[in-house]
């Protein structure tokens, strides 16, 4: 194994973590709840994929499939917030945080009721395809991962900065009450948060089962995905993708230098040293919260 | 102040915002009890009170931020008390809070924008935009700034031109005063002045400091422990003894020459 192969797939890895790790902390910057049903709902976004697309299901093309996926877990995250999460407005975010989890189970069960609990893979026009890249061969599938997450992050950056909802949404943020007082409908732009990190773990299933197989239980790889975040700064969107980014270049090469069951502690060791060493993550938002 | 003279809105005008025996609570404690005022078109209305007396609450009860247990806010004709602050902005009421609340990490020109979230006239929301920045200059040269870097003067200067972006009919303006220098107290509450005469704004004004208070309002009430207990126009005001006594802080000599330990106020 060369080493630059170990970067791209480490990077390819990364991206996905990355894009969890994205959904974690939009929702937690808007709502200040962490939803452990992130890595689930990138799993169920790649199922609902697998069962638009594959061709022993509905068999849509690809093309149409990906959007439409997109859009169908969009729907599923606004209307979890409407009909669920705001009913625990008012409650301790301990409340909130297990019924998270609570429907990641949910959602887990259901996908393995629904598309059985055997891995399945994808069908993806870019599966098993080889590039070649200045002499080093690389899988076509980490190739489109990188790409995709590049682009999604520019056409996030965009909408963050550039658009009145993407600002609204910072705003609120920012200071819910002086967003209140604003005008702007609170409850419903968490509600769109909700939506785009469903339709951003989608992306992030998607890719994933691209790269190889996706079951049931793939959701767990949330969690990976959260300490990514909690490493990259809770509040911190470039923080949780970097996060994300380092966590998944130090798996394979834990792996090839160390011994192979070091891939899956290096990512919570290095959560434990971040914690210790660096308590609000690498790219901490540091600001006075105010009462 | 001279500008007292100019165009000083009547006393006849009709009430644009009233408010009959609102009740409010923080869980068990009832915050307002009963309160009840108007607030005519064009004037400066100012609440004045100590801490706990209830004021804020009253601004957020009106704003729609908190739902009052009892009571009505009657705005054009009808009854908006409970609705959701989104409406409420719509409606034309825009709450500018106490302690500035900017949003520290976006730009000037970001937080003016957000203040004009409910508008969709793109063209007038860009002049108003100018219109503010007329106002307050200083948020013209630091539009490409962080809110949070502003300094405290320049952070209410940008609450109140957030405030403006949503060309609201009634301002509820709180405690503009709040932890800045007399000189720029001064300074704001002459450009308010200006809005009120101006752009037409009508203001309920809720403030501590009770001198700058009366100097720029038409009218005004006195709020203690949630209830309104003296109310009138606000030269009136001025001239009373327990205005003075414990708002102003007017010292009367008394015979002897030395102060009386304590006057009892006459409205409990």
């Amino acid at each position: 194994m060369d080493v630059s192969q170990l970067l791209v797939s480490g990077l390819a890895n990364g991206c996905i973590y990355g894009l969890i790790a994205l959904g974690f902390v939009l929702i937690y910057k808007a709502t200040e709840a962490v939803n452990f049903a992130q890595g689930d709902m990138m799993m169920l976004g790649a199922f609902v994929t697998l069962w638009l697309t594959n061709s022993d299901q509905l068999g849509l093309p690809f093309w149409i499939a990906v959007p439409l996926a997109i859009a169908i877990m969009g729907v599923i995250g606004y209307l979890l917030d409407l009909i669920i999460i705001r009913q625990m407005f008012g409650q301790s975010q301990v409340a909130v945080v297990i019924l998270t989890i609570a429907i990641g189970f949910v959602m887990r069960f259901a996908a393995g009721t629904i598309w059985g609990h055997e891995p399945q893979s994808l069908e993806t026009p870019f599966a098993g395809k080889d590039v070649t890249f200045g002499g080093v061969i690389l899988g076509l599938d980490e190739v489109t991962v990188i790409i995709s997450t590049v682009l999604l992050t520019i056409l996030f950056y965009f909408y963050f900065n550039n658009t009145r909802l993407g600002v609204a949404m910072q705003a609120s943020s920012q200071n819910q009450l002086a967003a209140y007082y604003m005008g702007i409908p609170v409850k419903r732009v968490q509600s769109l948060v909700w939506a785009l990190s469903g339709m951003m773990a989608t992306v992030a299933g998607i890719l994933y089962a691209a790269k190889g197989s996706i079951d049931p239980s793939a959701g767990l790889l949330g969690i990976k995905a959260f300490a990514a975040a909690v490493i990259g700064g809770m509040g911190s969107l470039p923080g949780a993708l970097i996060g994300g980014l380092i966590i998944g270049i130090m798996e394979p090469f834990a792996a090839y230098y160390i011994a192979a069951g070091y891939s899956q502690i290096a990512p919570y060791l290095l959560l434990f040293l971040v914690l210790v060493f660096r308590p609000h993550g690498i790219l901490a938002q540091v600001h006075r919260k105010k009462v | 102040m001279n500008a007292m003279t100019e165009t000083a809105p009547q006393q006849d005008a009709k009430p644009v915002l009233r408010i009959v025996n609102l009740e409010s609570y923080y869980g068990p404690i009832m915050a307002l009890r009963g309160v009840s005022l108007s607030v005519r078109e064009g004037q400066i209305v100012t609440v004045l009170g100590a801490n706990g007396a209830g004021k804020t609450t009253l601004m957020k009860t009106i704003s729609g931020v908190m739902d009052p247990e009892k009571g009505q806010v009657l705005y054009g004709g009808h009854d908006i008390a409970g609705n959701e602050p989104d409406t409420v902005v719509r409606e034309g009421i825009v709450h500018v809070p106490e302690g500035r609340e900017v949003f520290p990490l976006l730009t000037v020109e970001e937080n003016l924008d957000m203040g004009a979230f409910t508008r969709h006239d793109t063209a007038n929301v860009a002049a108003d935009k100018e219109m503010v920045f007329s106002y307050f200059p200083i948020l013209k040269e630091r539009r490409r700034q962080a809110a949070g870097t502003l300094s405290g003067g320049q952070q209410q200067m940008l609450a109140i031109g957030r405030g403006l972006m949503a060309r609201p009919k009634v301002m509820l303006l709180d405690e503009p005063s709040l932890g800045l220098s007399p000189l720029l107290v001064k300074e704001i509450f002459a450009i308010v002045r200006r809005l009120n005469r101006e752009q037409k704004v009508t203001m309920l004004l809720v403030e501590q400091n009770a001198k700058v208070a009366l100097d720029v309002a038409d009218y005004g009430y006195v709020m203690e422990l949630g209830r309104i207990v003296m109310e009138g126009e606000a030269a009136r005001l001025k001239e009373s003894k327990d205005i003075q006594e414990f708002y102003l802080g007017v010292q009367e000599e008394s015979q002897r020459g030395q102060k009386r330990w304590k006057q009892k106020k006459t409205w409990r």
